[in-house]
């Protein structure tokens, strides 16, 4: 017997688990990931001591967690707190179970930042390289005042609007009061959206991302097993990732040329043509990254994701309905998990009033600065 | 001079004789000694052409806006009382992005440090021992 066995040919999720969003003191983030986990796990019908891998994301006691699940995992790693490790964390999963190493994959992730007063910006944030020498002297900080400038860039390029962020904005909030999970539960406005405060100008609180609490878990196995759990299995039918990390944090063409590229992969590996994806589920940190990510990945000709968000077209009965859990912006920032279980339970059929009809194939979109995509489908191939 | 409540830069042994350089209102950055690229970073490699080795180089001074934005939101206790300020990444002529503000302009606005406008370095003597390299139209 060599290093590599038993190699398997597909992969699906046969369960997805989410707790509560918002405010939730009572927990620390790696119990909110053992509450995603149990969820995820009466999904799949399975018990947790099937489990044998675990890979944890952002929280950060795995010792409590195994302790508090008592599985015995044959692979146990974590990943850092950063929406962008989201997609490789995944990338992880699906290769220990397509190598033979693993059947029963789990990928958890934990976030207290609401109750832990996670700040994304200001002393001790480690966003922006030497950003304690080169940034704060000046008063930069923050991914947000990053989004904002590369917001400007595009504006002064190709005419993109903040009317256009505001359709953004308000689109994924409509989503957001078909949810019974969703933090966010007003409507809004363009009038909101133009009243709301600057946060880092252009960038007004509307154009920004939640911060809270939660956590969300996706169990993963070879596509061979896979019918024989309680939900219809969903395939993870291409994953594909490149960093730009090279070019800094706010590369030169909005990180275009890297997401073409993860692009072309993650169609050639589904064999799914975009003409095919019916819905898509877009990291959203912040409105302008929607727009970046739609032209990276050839939804909209570059230079017109400005254009393409207007008339409704993200909005469920659009013709591209997008984060119809209301993304980051309005559900809850669990940094592109929720996006993943929701993919998952758009191809399922499971989502009723803003479920899109007769779903086939979800792609995940991550722009940067590790572009990712996955695409999700209900067929093996 | 009054007490400087902003944040102060974390000056490491290799970026030193960039912050000394500013002390003296010249704008010096690491070159490679072998493809002659102009580094925004402090250490000896280069990631142009993949050598080692950096020379310190005295630059023009002048750039022009590449970014621009606009904090209302005060991240630093230090900046509340300036809010709103502007932060905007400058391309120098010479190549690299630096971070900094703009300054002496009438009213402070986006408007007025569009991207695409010619700067020129404004040294700043924020304390004794620390000058900061800020930009004015040129």
């Amino acid at each position: 017997m060599g290093l590599i066995s038993n190699r398997k040919d597909t992969v699906a999720v046969i369960g997805v688990g989410t707790t509560d969003f918002g405010n939730l003191p009572e927990h620390d983030a790696t119990s909110l990931g053992i509450w995603a986990l149990r969820n995820a796990a009466d999904d799949a019908g399975i018990s947790l001591k099937d489990i044998d891998g675990l890979i944890v994301q952002r929280l950060t006691d795995y010792q409590k967690f195994i302790q508090i699940t008592n599985i015995s995992p044959r692979l146990v790693t974590a990943t850092p707190g950063a929406g962008r490790m989201t997609g490789g964390t995944i990338q992880l999963a699906v290769q220990a179970v397509l190598s033979g190493l693993l059947d029963t994959v789990a990928v958890v992730y934990g976030n207290d930042g609401r109750s832990a007063g996670a700040k994304y910006g200001g002393k001790g944030d480690t966003y922006g390289t030497s950003a304690d020498q080169l940034w704060f002297p000046y008063g930069m900080t923050s991914p947000g005042a990053i989004h904002a400038m590369a917001f400007q860039r595009h504006v002064a390029k190709y005419g993109t609007t903040n009317e256009q962020l505001a359709a953004i904005s308000i689109a994924f909030r409509k989503h957001a009061l078909l949810n019974p999970n969703a933090v966010m539960k007003k409507p809004i406005t363009f009038d909101d959206y133009f009243q709301s405060k600057f946060i880092c100008e252009p960038l007004r609180i509307l154009d920004y991302c939640l911060i809270n609490d939660g956590g969300v878990a996706m169990i993963i196995t070879n596509g061979d097993r896979a019918k024989d759990f309680k939900k219809k299995p969903v395939y993870i039918k291409g994953i594909a990732q490149e960093s730009r990390l090279a070019q800094g944090e706010l590369p030169e063409d909005f990180g275009y040329s890297t997401m073409q590229r993860v692009s072309k992969q993650v169609h050639e590996m589904s064999g799914v043509a975009q003409p095919e994806i019916q819905s898509l589920m877009i990291y959203d940190n912040f409105t302008p990254t929607v727009i970046f990510t739609l032209e990276g990945f050839g939804y909209a000709p570059q230079g017109e994701g400005g254009a393409f968000v207007e008339n409704g077209r993200l909005e469920l009965g659009g013709a591209l309905p997008t984060n119809t859990n209301g993304g980051h912006l309005s559900e809850s920032y669990m940094q592109g998990w929720s996006l993943n279980v929701e993919a998952v339970r758009q191809v399922r059929g499971e989502l009723e009033h803003r479920q899109v009809p007769n779903v086939n194939h979800v792609q995940y979109l991550q722009g940067g600065p590790l572009s990712t995509s996955i695409i999700y489908g209900s067929e093996p191939v | 001079m009054s007490e400087y409540l902003k944040p102060l830069p974390n000056i490491t042994p290799h970026s030193k004789p960039f912050w000394d350089a500013a002390k003296e209102h010249r704008l010096l950055l690491p070159r490679c000694i072998h493809c002659k690229a102009v580094h925004m970073y402090f250490e000896p490699w280069c990631n142009a052409c993949s050598e080692v080795g950096v020379e310190w180089q005295t630059l023009s001074g002048y750039g022009h806006i590449w970014a621009n934005c606009r904090f209302h939101k005060a991240y630093f206790s230090g900046f509340q009382s300036s809010l709103p300020y502007n932060v905007a990444i400058v391309q120098l002529d010479e190549g690299p992005k630096m971070m900094t503000n703009i300054v002496n302009l009438p009213y402070g606005t986006l408007n007025e440090m569009p991207i695409g406008m010619r700067v020129k370095t404004f040294f700043e003597d924020v304390t004794n021992e620390i000058t900061l390299i800020k930009f004015e139209s040129a």
